[in-house]
Protein backbone atom coordinates (compact mmCIF):
# COMPACT_ATOMS: atom_id res chain seq x y z
CA UNK A 1 0.00 0.00 0.00
CA UNK A 2 3.23 2.10 0.37
CA UNK A 3 2.84 4.31 -3.33
CA UNK A 4 6.13 4.57 -4.97
CA UNK A 5 7.65 7.94 -5.99
CA UNK A 6 6.92 7.75 -10.00
CA UNK A 7 3.63 6.05 -9.64
CA UNK A 8 1.35 9.31 -8.60
CA UNK A 9 1.07 12.49 -11.54
CA UNK A 10 2.55 15.73 -9.88
CA UNK A 11 -1.12 16.77 -9.73
CA UNK A 12 -1.86 13.66 -7.34
CA UNK A 13 0.98 14.48 -5.19
CA UNK A 14 0.46 18.26 -4.95
CA UNK A 15 -3.84 17.82 -4.50
CA UNK A 16 -3.02 15.07 -1.41
CA UNK A 17 0.17 17.68 0.37
CA UNK A 18 -3.25 20.15 -0.19
CA UNK A 19 -5.80 17.85 1.34
CA UNK A 20 -2.94 16.79 4.54
CA UNK A 21 -1.39 19.78 5.38
CA UNK A 22 -4.99 20.91 6.73
CA UNK A 23 -5.19 17.31 8.03
CA UNK A 24 -1.95 17.18 9.97
CA UNK A 25 -3.05 21.19 11.20
CA UNK A 26 -5.79 19.90 13.06
CA UNK A 27 -4.46 16.87 14.26
CA UNK A 28 -1.73 18.92 16.06
CA UNK A 29 -4.70 20.78 17.40
CA UNK A 30 -7.40 17.86 18.29
CA UNK A 31 -4.72 15.42 18.63
CA UNK A 32 -4.81 16.25 23.19
CA UNK A 33 -8.30 14.98 23.46
CA UNK A 34 -5.97 11.68 22.91
CA UNK A 35 -3.13 12.80 24.57
CA UNK A 36 -4.17 12.65 28.02
CA UNK A 37 -1.92 12.25 30.89
CA UNK A 38 0.12 9.49 30.34
CA UNK A 39 -0.99 8.23 26.69
CA UNK A 40 2.38 9.76 25.30
CA UNK A 41 4.38 6.80 26.13
CA UNK A 42 1.43 4.42 24.08
CA UNK A 43 1.21 6.65 21.22
CA UNK A 44 5.29 5.87 20.74
CA UNK A 45 4.64 2.42 21.44
CA UNK A 46 1.43 2.11 19.40
CA UNK A 47 3.78 3.39 16.16
CA UNK A 48 6.62 1.56 16.90
CA UNK A 49 4.23 -1.87 16.58
CA UNK A 50 2.92 -0.53 13.77
CA UNK A 51 6.13 0.07 12.02
CA UNK A 52 7.41 -3.08 12.99
CA UNK A 53 4.51 -5.13 11.72
CA UNK A 54 4.63 -3.54 8.23
CA UNK A 55 7.79 -5.52 8.00
CA UNK A 56 5.42 -8.79 8.25
CA UNK A 57 5.14 -9.31 4.27
CA UNK A 58 2.52 -12.36 3.82
CA UNK A 59 2.23 -13.75 0.87
CA UNK A 60 -0.27 -14.75 -1.55
CA UNK A 61 1.51 -17.71 -3.13
CA UNK A 62 3.04 -16.70 -6.94
CA UNK A 63 1.22 -13.67 -6.60
CA UNK A 64 2.11 -10.34 -4.54
CA UNK A 65 2.94 -9.52 -0.79
CA UNK A 66 1.22 -7.80 1.69
CA UNK A 67 0.90 -6.61 5.71
CA UNK A 68 -1.08 -5.37 8.76
CA UNK A 69 -0.88 -1.73 9.14
CA UNK A 70 -2.08 -1.25 12.96
CA UNK A 71 -3.57 2.13 12.58
CA UNK A 72 -7.01 1.16 14.00
CA UNK A 73 -4.80 -0.15 17.29
CA UNK A 74 -3.34 3.27 17.60
CA UNK A 75 -6.85 4.71 16.74
CA UNK A 76 -8.59 3.30 19.37
CA UNK A 77 -6.01 3.89 21.89
CA UNK A 78 -5.03 7.19 21.72
CA UNK A 79 -7.76 8.37 19.65
CA UNK A 80 -7.93 8.93 15.50
CA UNK A 81 -6.28 12.24 15.89
CA UNK A 82 -3.08 11.69 17.79
CA UNK A 83 -3.05 7.91 15.54
CA UNK A 84 -3.16 10.18 12.28
CA UNK A 85 0.10 12.31 13.88
CA UNK A 86 1.98 8.29 14.81
CA UNK A 87 0.63 6.88 11.33
CA UNK A 88 2.41 9.93 9.56
CA UNK A 89 6.35 9.44 11.75
CA UNK A 90 5.98 5.86 10.56
CA UNK A 91 5.00 6.76 6.99
CA UNK A 92 7.42 9.15 7.44
CA UNK A 93 10.73 7.18 8.54
CA UNK A 94 9.24 4.19 6.20
CA UNK A 95 9.80 6.62 3.20
CA UNK A 96 12.96 8.91 4.26
CA UNK A 97 14.83 6.23 5.56
CA UNK A 98 14.08 2.81 3.87
CA UNK A 99 12.79 3.99 0.61
CA UNK A 100 9.15 2.40 1.29
CA UNK A 101 6.92 4.61 -0.14
CA UNK A 102 7.56 7.56 -1.80
CA UNK A 103 8.76 11.60 -0.69
CA UNK A 104 6.48 13.16 -3.09
CA UNK A 105 4.03 10.61 -2.61
CA UNK A 106 4.45 11.12 0.86
CA UNK A 107 1.26 12.63 1.36
CA UNK A 108 -0.99 10.06 -1.13
CA UNK A 109 0.43 7.32 1.80
CA UNK A 110 -0.61 9.37 4.66
CA UNK A 111 -4.08 10.43 3.22
CA UNK A 112 -4.62 6.33 2.92
CA UNK A 113 -3.15 4.99 5.78
CA UNK A 114 -2.54 7.63 8.46
CA UNK A 115 -6.04 9.44 7.91
CA UNK A 116 -8.31 7.17 6.20
CA UNK A 117 -7.67 3.99 7.81
CA UNK A 118 -7.25 5.34 11.40
CA UNK A 119 -10.80 7.50 10.88
CA UNK A 120 -12.82 5.08 9.46
CA UNK A 121 -11.01 1.95 11.54
CA UNK A 122 -12.23 4.17 14.58
CA UNK A 123 -15.65 4.93 13.08
CA UNK A 124 -16.99 1.69 13.03
CA UNK A 125 -15.38 0.53 16.53
CA UNK A 126 -16.96 3.29 18.67
CA UNK A 127 -20.41 2.41 16.78
CA UNK A 128 -20.04 -1.05 17.79
CA UNK A 129 -18.35 -0.73 20.93
CA UNK A 130 -21.01 1.83 21.66
CA UNK A 131 -21.02 2.68 25.63
CA UNK A 132 -20.95 -0.92 26.61
CA UNK A 133 -18.29 -1.70 29.35
CA UNK A 134 -14.36 -1.96 28.53
CA UNK A 135 -14.79 -5.41 29.14
CA UNK A 136 -17.13 -6.51 27.18
CA UNK A 137 -17.08 -8.23 23.78
CA UNK A 138 -18.17 -5.32 21.52
CA UNK A 139 -14.96 -3.63 22.18
CA UNK A 140 -13.13 -6.64 20.85
CA UNK A 141 -15.55 -7.58 17.92
CA UNK A 142 -15.55 -3.53 16.90
CA UNK A 143 -11.82 -3.87 17.12
CA UNK A 144 -11.88 -7.04 14.52
CA UNK A 145 -14.27 -4.94 12.18
CA UNK A 146 -12.61 -1.45 12.70
CA UNK A 147 -9.50 -3.26 11.28
CA UNK A 148 -11.14 -4.66 8.69
CA UNK A 149 -13.15 -1.77 7.78
CA UNK A 150 -10.43 0.41 7.53
CA UNK A 151 -7.50 -1.53 5.72
CA UNK A 152 -9.86 -2.17 3.52
CA UNK A 153 -11.44 1.42 2.56
CA UNK A 154 -7.49 2.19 2.90
CA UNK A 155 -6.64 -0.36 0.10
CA UNK A 156 -9.90 1.17 -1.90
CA UNK A 157 -8.45 4.76 -1.71
CA UNK A 158 -4.89 3.49 -2.67
CA UNK A 159 -6.11 1.87 -5.63
CA UNK A 160 -8.29 4.90 -6.94
CA UNK A 161 -4.91 6.40 -6.63
CA UNK A 162 -3.10 4.00 -8.83
CA UNK A 163 -6.14 3.93 -11.37
CA UNK A 164 -6.61 7.36 -12.49
CA UNK A 165 -3.08 8.13 -12.97
CA UNK A 166 -3.40 6.81 -17.05
CA UNK A 167 -6.77 8.94 -17.30
CA UNK A 168 -4.72 11.89 -16.02
CA UNK A 169 -1.59 11.71 -17.47
CA UNK A 170 -1.21 9.62 -20.95
CA UNK A 171 0.88 10.84 -24.14
CA UNK A 172 -0.53 10.86 -27.48
CA UNK A 173 0.32 7.12 -27.93
CA UNK A 174 -1.88 6.39 -24.95
CA UNK A 175 1.35 5.18 -23.32
CA UNK A 176 0.38 6.31 -19.50
CA UNK A 177 3.03 9.04 -17.69
CA UNK A 178 2.63 7.40 -14.57
CA UNK A 179 1.03 4.53 -13.27
CA UNK A 180 -0.50 2.59 -15.88
CA UNK A 181 -3.18 0.25 -14.28
CA UNK A 182 -6.33 1.83 -15.42
CA UNK A 183 -9.23 1.81 -12.44
CA UNK A 184 -10.78 -1.90 -14.03
CA UNK A 185 -7.58 -3.68 -12.98
CA UNK A 186 -6.13 -1.51 -9.64
CA UNK A 187 -9.59 -2.00 -7.82
CA UNK A 188 -9.64 -5.29 -8.01
CA UNK A 189 -6.38 -6.00 -7.41
CA UNK A 190 -6.06 -3.86 -4.43
CA UNK A 191 -9.59 -4.23 -2.69
CA UNK A 192 -9.84 -8.41 -3.42
CA UNK A 193 -6.24 -8.68 -1.55
CA UNK A 194 -7.91 -7.08 1.39
CA UNK A 195 -11.28 -7.82 1.64
CA UNK A 196 -10.11 -11.83 1.59
CA UNK A 197 -6.63 -11.87 3.39
CA UNK A 198 -4.87 -8.88 4.50
CA UNK A 199 -8.27 -7.41 5.92
CA UNK A 200 -8.91 -10.41 8.22
CA UNK A 201 -4.87 -9.76 9.36
CA UNK A 202 -5.43 -6.57 9.90
CA UNK A 203 -8.82 -7.46 12.04
CA UNK A 204 -6.90 -10.61 14.24
CA UNK A 205 -3.88 -8.00 15.14
CA UNK A 206 -6.49 -5.25 16.26
CA UNK A 207 -8.59 -7.94 17.83
CA UNK A 208 -4.90 -9.46 19.97
CA UNK A 209 -4.08 -6.30 20.89
CA UNK A 210 -7.20 -4.96 21.74
CA UNK A 211 -7.91 -8.30 24.10
CA UNK A 212 -4.42 -7.40 25.59
CA UNK A 213 -5.21 -3.84 26.70
CA UNK A 214 -8.87 -5.30 28.15
CA UNK A 215 -7.24 -8.07 30.06
CA UNK A 216 -4.24 -5.65 31.67
CA UNK A 217 -5.56 -1.70 31.17
CA UNK A 218 -8.84 -1.53 30.83
CA UNK A 219 -8.61 1.78 31.44
CA UNK A 220 -7.34 2.92 27.74
CA UNK A 221 -11.00 1.28 26.27
CA UNK A 222 -12.41 4.48 27.51
CA UNK A 223 -12.70 7.42 24.99
CA UNK A 224 -10.95 10.64 25.93
CA UNK A 225 -14.29 11.68 24.63
CA UNK A 226 -16.64 10.08 27.33
CA UNK A 227 -16.34 11.91 30.53
CA UNK A 228 -14.87 10.13 33.13
CA UNK A 229 -15.98 11.67 37.09
CA UNK A 230 -12.48 10.55 38.14
CA UNK A 231 -10.65 12.60 35.25
CA UNK A 232 -10.74 16.20 35.73
CA UNK A 233 -12.23 18.20 32.66
CA UNK A 234 -9.30 20.28 30.89
CA UNK A 235 -10.59 23.98 30.27
CA UNK A 236 -10.45 24.85 26.98
CA UNK B 1 0.04 2.53 32.11
CA UNK B 2 1.48 0.17 34.63
CA UNK B 3 5.10 -0.46 34.48
CA UNK B 4 5.24 -3.85 34.10
CA UNK B 5 2.70 -4.21 31.00
CA UNK B 6 4.66 -0.91 29.16
CA UNK B 7 7.69 -3.27 29.54
CA UNK B 8 6.28 -6.32 28.70
CA UNK B 9 4.82 -4.47 25.46
CA UNK B 10 7.93 -3.44 24.52
CA UNK B 11 9.82 -6.98 25.11
CA UNK B 12 6.50 -8.06 22.57
CA UNK B 13 7.97 -5.54 19.99
CA UNK B 14 11.44 -6.52 20.21
CA UNK B 15 10.47 -10.43 19.99
CA UNK B 16 8.44 -9.39 16.51
CA UNK B 17 11.54 -7.48 15.74
CA UNK B 18 13.86 -10.94 15.69
CA UNK B 19 10.96 -12.67 13.93
CA UNK B 20 10.24 -10.47 11.55
CA UNK B 21 12.82 -11.69 8.60
CA UNK B 22 9.52 -14.38 8.36
CA UNK B 23 8.29 -11.41 6.56
CA UNK B 24 11.39 -11.47 4.10
CA UNK B 25 11.66 -15.24 3.68
CA UNK B 26 8.31 -16.34 3.54
CA UNK B 27 7.56 -14.30 0.49
CA UNK B 28 10.65 -15.58 -1.15
CA UNK B 29 9.53 -18.94 0.35
CA UNK B 30 6.07 -18.66 -1.95
CA UNK B 31 7.15 -16.96 -4.46
CA UNK B 32 5.98 -13.77 -4.27
CA UNK B 33 6.97 -10.66 -5.65
CA UNK B 34 6.40 -7.48 -4.68
CA UNK B 35 3.43 -5.89 -3.26
CA UNK B 36 0.67 -4.35 -5.84
CA UNK B 37 1.84 -1.08 -7.26
CA UNK B 38 5.60 -1.39 -5.41
CA UNK B 39 7.53 -2.37 -8.44
CA UNK B 40 10.67 -1.13 -9.38
CA UNK B 41 11.57 0.21 -12.82
CA UNK B 42 12.59 -3.63 -14.30
CA UNK B 43 9.43 -4.88 -13.23
CA UNK B 44 7.21 -2.39 -14.58
CA UNK B 45 9.04 -3.00 -18.23
CA UNK B 46 8.36 -6.75 -17.78
CA UNK B 47 4.84 -6.05 -17.22
CA UNK B 48 3.82 -3.28 -19.48
CA UNK B 49 6.52 -3.19 -21.71
CA UNK B 50 7.60 0.19 -21.22
CA UNK B 51 8.73 2.87 -18.69
CA UNK B 52 6.37 4.75 -18.41
CA UNK B 53 8.03 8.75 -19.12
CA UNK B 54 7.27 10.68 -15.97
CA UNK B 55 7.91 7.86 -13.68
CA UNK B 56 11.48 7.95 -15.12
CA UNK B 57 11.68 11.51 -13.70
CA UNK B 58 10.21 11.15 -10.24
CA UNK B 59 10.86 7.66 -9.52
CA UNK B 60 14.92 8.29 -8.44
CA UNK B 61 14.00 11.87 -6.67
CA UNK B 62 14.71 10.36 -3.09
CA UNK B 63 17.77 8.27 -2.20
CA UNK B 64 17.27 6.28 0.92
CA UNK B 65 20.10 5.19 2.86
CA UNK B 66 18.71 2.03 3.63
CA UNK B 67 16.73 1.17 0.82
CA UNK B 68 14.12 -1.95 1.24
CA UNK B 69 15.33 -2.44 4.60
CA UNK B 70 19.60 -3.39 3.78
CA UNK B 71 22.27 -1.83 5.21
CA UNK B 72 23.82 -0.38 1.98
CA UNK B 73 20.57 -0.02 -0.60
CA UNK B 74 21.64 -3.49 -2.38
CA UNK B 75 19.70 -6.17 -1.37
CA UNK B 76 21.35 -9.08 -0.07
CA UNK B 77 18.74 -11.87 -0.42
CA UNK B 78 16.41 -13.91 1.82
CA UNK B 79 19.34 -15.42 3.39
CA UNK B 80 21.39 -14.86 6.69
CA UNK B 81 22.83 -11.53 5.64
CA UNK B 82 19.55 -10.29 4.58
CA UNK B 83 17.77 -11.61 7.57
CA UNK B 84 20.13 -9.43 9.61
CA UNK B 85 20.16 -6.58 7.93
CA UNK B 86 16.21 -6.86 7.87
CA UNK B 87 16.43 -7.27 11.75
CA UNK B 88 18.82 -3.89 12.01
CA UNK B 89 15.91 -2.11 10.08
CA UNK B 90 13.67 -3.13 12.07
CA UNK B 91 15.65 -2.08 15.16
CA UNK B 92 16.30 1.34 13.85
CA UNK B 93 13.14 1.41 12.10
CA UNK B 94 10.92 0.89 15.46
CA UNK B 95 13.46 3.32 17.35
CA UNK B 96 13.03 6.47 15.18
CA UNK B 97 9.32 6.31 15.22
CA UNK B 98 9.60 5.87 18.57
CA UNK B 99 11.54 8.87 19.34
CA UNK B 100 9.98 10.74 17.18
CA UNK B 101 6.66 10.20 17.74
CA UNK B 102 7.22 10.74 21.54
CA UNK B 103 8.93 13.83 21.26
CA UNK B 104 5.66 15.15 18.84
CA UNK B 105 3.14 14.25 21.97
CA UNK B 106 5.04 15.43 23.91
CA UNK B 107 5.65 18.85 22.12
CA UNK B 108 1.52 18.66 21.78
CA UNK B 109 0.99 18.01 25.31
CA UNK B 110 2.75 20.99 26.30
CA UNK B 111 1.26 23.01 24.08
CA UNK B 112 -2.23 22.14 25.59
CA UNK B 113 -0.92 22.96 29.05
CA UNK B 114 0.42 26.70 27.80
CA UNK B 115 -2.95 27.47 26.38
CA UNK B 116 -4.79 26.18 29.69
Amino acid sequence: MHIPDGYMSPQTCAATYAIMIPVWAAAARFARRGLRTGRIPLLAMGAAFSFVIMLFNIPIPGGSTGHAVGAVILAILVGPWAACIALSCVLAVQALFFGDGGVLAFASNCFNMAFIMPFTGYAVYRLIAWRSAPQSRRHLLGAALGGYVGITLAALTTAVMFGIQPLLAHDAAGHALYSPYPLEVALPAMVLEHLLLFGPLEAVVTMLVIRYMQRNEPAYLISGNQRQPTEPEVAL
Amino acid sequence: MKEKNLKRLWMGIALLVLLAPLGLLLPAAFNAGDAWGEWGSEEIIRRIGYLPRGMMKTAGLWKAPFTDYTLTGNSAGSNIKGSLEYIFSGLLGAGAVALLSYMLGRWLARKENGES
